[in-house]
């Protein structure tokens, strides 16, 4: 994305801004301000659902301590996630790499959970056509997976724009806004494991 | 290189194509206005015949000119039109058009993204409209209520190009929303504060900040009827346990939001023309900020309103009514300070003042008759009937079309450089009021009487016949002054009166810098000292206007523009067609999601394509000097 007319030089220099902040900072935060709400329909839908429609029994189709691992996998990709941005803005450019690439592993860690979880799910008589409980479910989650892949895409290209000098401790910033987009996802994930997983199962 | 003032209409150097090229490339904040504003336009109008249509069938009893079916996917189109092509994205039109202007901005914080909202749009309207040449359109209204639009009840393949259309348009709606909340937040001008900003610019901001809450919303449910039409998801199938009202929750928790984004830009264009032609400050500026931040907070909480009648219980039904009486409150305090603003003004009765005005007239008429259906028991008899179709025209067309016809007169001549005619704009104001009002206020009584909305058709005996003769009468009438105005435009950028750079002795920015403006907008970033910043600034002579004195109102042109300390160099945006690339591949994959994987397929392939292509060009070109 661009930056704005710049008073002078070039694309290093950023244009003084009224609230100091990088133009696509301000876009992230927003982005994800409004991503709140998309999620917040999906989750307020499943809820909604699940209170009140006969549907598969979840607590028998879920499998809590894989779930609770695939988390845990999650969180910690948050860790190296912010061990990447520290180390571009400190200008340690190898060992940033290390902590994207490992971001970048640990998320495609999480989504071949989701896939592992998504089949044992259907082979279970849970699925997206079998009532609206199981239509919400997949909704959401897979929603979710597909924030995780777009994150992962984002992460594994900076990865390589790295090694191409595209990203240098000047525009650190790129790194520091796919960290935002990758805690947001994570704490989305922590959310949806609490409704969803936890109390969702013990509703009906 | 120097860039002469009036980009706008520099004539191509390499023929027709290399302006054509011009205007696919563009990042210019103002083209884009300008590309939004004959887009909205000509929906506008296709709207407009698609209701002339449906009233030559309602204009007699047994009426024949259409069949059910046809009458349906009219009505169904011209409200979605209405309200998605033409109403949500008045606030693009009208951001583009003047808000870097307003804010002292050389343009927004993101060209590109700008530009490839305008494509979405573009191409989202085609989508929505695709139906009727793929053999029918929707027509199940243009709330779509799930499960009447699922496939066991509608299965007509409109019905795919509304929900597709919808989510594309939702993306363009949104993506515009970011870019300039972002730019409002980050761009302004030096001491431009917040309690500083010109009121258009605060109600587009409101705007914005509904758009980015309440379109997610709707995104979520048309991916529902999405998933439920293609894939045999079962979130609106009653049978599986599915319920109806899970559609009308999340269609109203983004719909009402949705109504305050379709009339809050119109309350932003009145509350900068009335003190312009008043010759006054806007009264109770605070207010008014604090009015509109009232309306969008309460906004997100008045939803079930439109569900009264379906059984939520009294609870329900009490709190609702209370929230909905509740946000009448700051949009009287609105009322009242436009009149408190006109009272005691020399008041110049210009065309864009008599739009105005009329605006608040009829918003008050709007307003009283939803006070009366925000009572559930009054509501109960007046749901579903031509009450309500009423109510909400006086609102979307007497508050919003009015004002954006108020807003066009008014700004459009800072971006075509000429000026609309008065005697010709007098004739499309009379026309449209008088045509206006003999549409649609019989049809309150109507209501009253007993006529349902959406029907077809009606037996003679009903005794309906009178009036509604009457109201396609007045829709013609209606349809004339429309004719007049799209003549006047045409004819202004031939024939029109040069605009000078401050035709209504304005006070904002915009009116600063010469009309067209230059590319770049601002020679130097102009300093704000106060709110009217240009007003100010004329008062204390401190600068004249730039580039030829104005019409009408003589201000001598004085010393000229201060030079600054050591010219500047600007760095445009580069212009590039790959927004309008991504934009394709996006409409391509909608499309393939209707007809074939293989076509999905493409239109990704394109869109991944343009992604990295943006990821890649440098955005910026080389320095323009911005004075010779
Ligand atoms: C050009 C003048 C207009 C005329 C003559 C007109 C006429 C009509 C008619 C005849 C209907 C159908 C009533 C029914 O069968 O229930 C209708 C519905 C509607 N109109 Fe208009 N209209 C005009 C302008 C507008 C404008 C400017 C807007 C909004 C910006 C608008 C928004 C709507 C909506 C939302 C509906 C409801 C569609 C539905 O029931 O799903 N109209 N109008
Ligand atoms: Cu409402």
């Amino acid at each position: 994305m661009e930056k704005s007319l710049t008073p002078h030089g070039h694309e290093a220099v950023h244009p003084p801004t009224t609230t100091g902040e990088d133009h696509r900072k301000v876009l992230m935060w927003l982005f994800l301000a409004s991503d709140v709400l998309f999620f917040g329909s999906l989750i307020a839908t499943f809820v909604a659902y699940a209170q009140r429609v006969p549907h598969t029994p979840l607590h028998e189709v879920f499998n809590i301590p894989i779930t609770s691992w695939s988390a845990f996998v999650l969180l910690m990709s948050s860790v190296t996630m912010a061990l990447a941005v520290w180390s571009a803005h400190s200008g340690k450019m190898g060992l940033m790499r290390i902590y994207l690439l490992a971001t970048v592993l640990l998320g495609v860690h999480f989504l071949a959970d989701q896939g592992y979880e998504f089949y044992h799910f259907t082979l279970d008589g849970f699925t997206p056509r079998v009532n609206p409980v199981g239509s919400a479910f997949f909704t959401l989650t897979g929603f979710h997976g597909a924030h995780v892949t777009v994150g992962v895409l984002w992460l594994f290209s900076l990865f390589l724009a790295s090694f191409r000098g595209g990203i240098t401790p000047k525009n650190a910033i790129w790194v520091e806004i796919a960290g935002l987009y990758w805690h947001f996802v994570d704490v989305v994930w922590i959310v949806i494991f609490a409704v969803v997983y936890l109390i969702g199962a013990s509703f009906y | 290189m120097a860039v002469s003032a009036g980009t706008l209409r520099r004539p191509a150097e390499g023929g027709l194509w290399s302006t054509v090229w011009e205007w696919l490339t563009t990042v210019d904040h103002k083209r884009i206005g300008l590309l939004y504003f004959w887009t909205v336009l000509f929906w506008f109008l296709l709207a407009g015949v698609e209701a002339l249509i449906l009233r030559l069938q309602l204009a007699r009893p047994d009426a024949g000119v259409l069949t059910p079916a046809v009458y349906n996917q009219l009505y169904t189109m011209h409200g979605t039109l209405m309200v998605f092509l033409v109403g949500t994205p008045a606030a693009s039109v009208f951001a583009n058009m003047v808000l870097p202007l307003m804010i002292g901005a050389r343009d927004v914080a993101f060209p590109r993204l700008n530009a490839l909202s305008y494509w979405v749009f573009l191409f989202g309207g085609i989508l929505l409209n695709a139906g009727w040449l793929a053999g029918g359109a929707f027509d199940v209204g243009w709330t779509g209520y799930a499960n009447m639009s699922t496939r066991p009840f509608t299965q007509s393949i409109g019905a795919n190009f509304w929900v597709m259309g919808l989510i594309v348009l939702g993306l363009s709606t949104m993506a515009s929303a970011f870019n300039f909340l972002v730019t409002i937040i980050n761009m302004r001008a030096p001491g431009m504060t917040l309690m500083r900003m010109p009121l258009m610019v605060w109600a587009l901001t409101v705007v914005f900040i509904l758009v980015i809450f309440a379109f997610p919303v709707l995104t979520v449910a048309l991916i529902f009827l999405w998933f439920d039409r293609f894939y045999g998801t079962r979130f609106f199938d009653v049978a599986a346990g599915g319920n109806v009202f899970l559609w009308q929750h999340l269609f109203w928790v983004f719909g009402h939001p949705e109504v305050y984004i379709l009339i809050l830009p119109a309350f932003g264009i009145l509350s900068e023309v009335i003190p312009t032609f008043s010759r006054k400050p806007i009264f109770g500026y605070s207010t008014m900020v604090l009015a509109m931040g009232a309306i969008a907070f309460l906004g997100f909480s008045v939803w079930a309103h439109h569900m009264f009648t379906t059984g939520m219980g009294p609870v329900g039904n009490f709190a609702f009514s209370l929230s909905t009486m509740l946000i009448a409150i700051p949009t009287g305090v609105k009322v009242f300070n436009w009149l408190a603003t006109m009272w005691g003004g020399r008041i110049r009765w210009r065309v864009p003042m008599l739009f105005a005005g009329a605006t608040v007239l009829l918003f008050i008429l709007g307003g009283l008759s939803g006070m009366m259906h925000a009572s559930p028991p009054i509501d109960s008899q007046q749901q579903d009937t031509y009450f309500v179709v009423a109510h909400f025209h006086y609102v979307l067309f007497g508050g919003l079309v009015m004002a954006m016809f108020a807003g066009v007169y008014y700004w459009l001549p800072k971006l075509t450089g000429r000026l609309l005619d008065e005697g010709l704009g007098k004739w499309h104001f009379w026309l449209t009021f008088i045509g206006f009002n003999l549409t649609f206020f019989p049809m309150h009584i109507l209501g009253a009487l007993g006529m349902p909305r959406r029907i077809y058709t009606y037996p003679a005996e009903a005794g309906w016949g009178g009036l509604n003769l009457l109201i396609t009468i007045g829709a013609y009438i209606l349809a004339l002054g429309i004719l007049v105005f799209a003549y006047n435009l045409l004819r202004s950028l031939r024939k029109g009166e040069p605009a000078g750079s401050d035709p209504w002795d304005g006070r904002t920015l915009e009116w600063s810098i010469p009309s067209p403006p230059p590319e770049y907008n601002f020679e130097e970033i102009p300093v704000v000292h106060g709110r009217d910043a240009w007003w100010e600034q004329k008062r204390q002579r401190r600068v004249a206007p730039v580039g030829g004195g104005s019409n009408g109102d003589p201000h001598a042109p004085g010393e000229g523009h201060q030079p600054g300390p050591g010219r500047e160099v600007i760095h445009l945006p580069k212009p590039s067609i790959i927004p309008l690339v991504l934009a394709l591949g996006l409409a391509v994959a909608g499309v393939g999601t209707i007809y074939h994987p293989a076509v999905i397929a493409l239109g990704l392939a394109i869109t991944i394509g343009a992604i990295v292509a943006w990821a890649i060009e440098p955005p910026l070109q080389g320095a323009v000097h911005s004075k010779e």
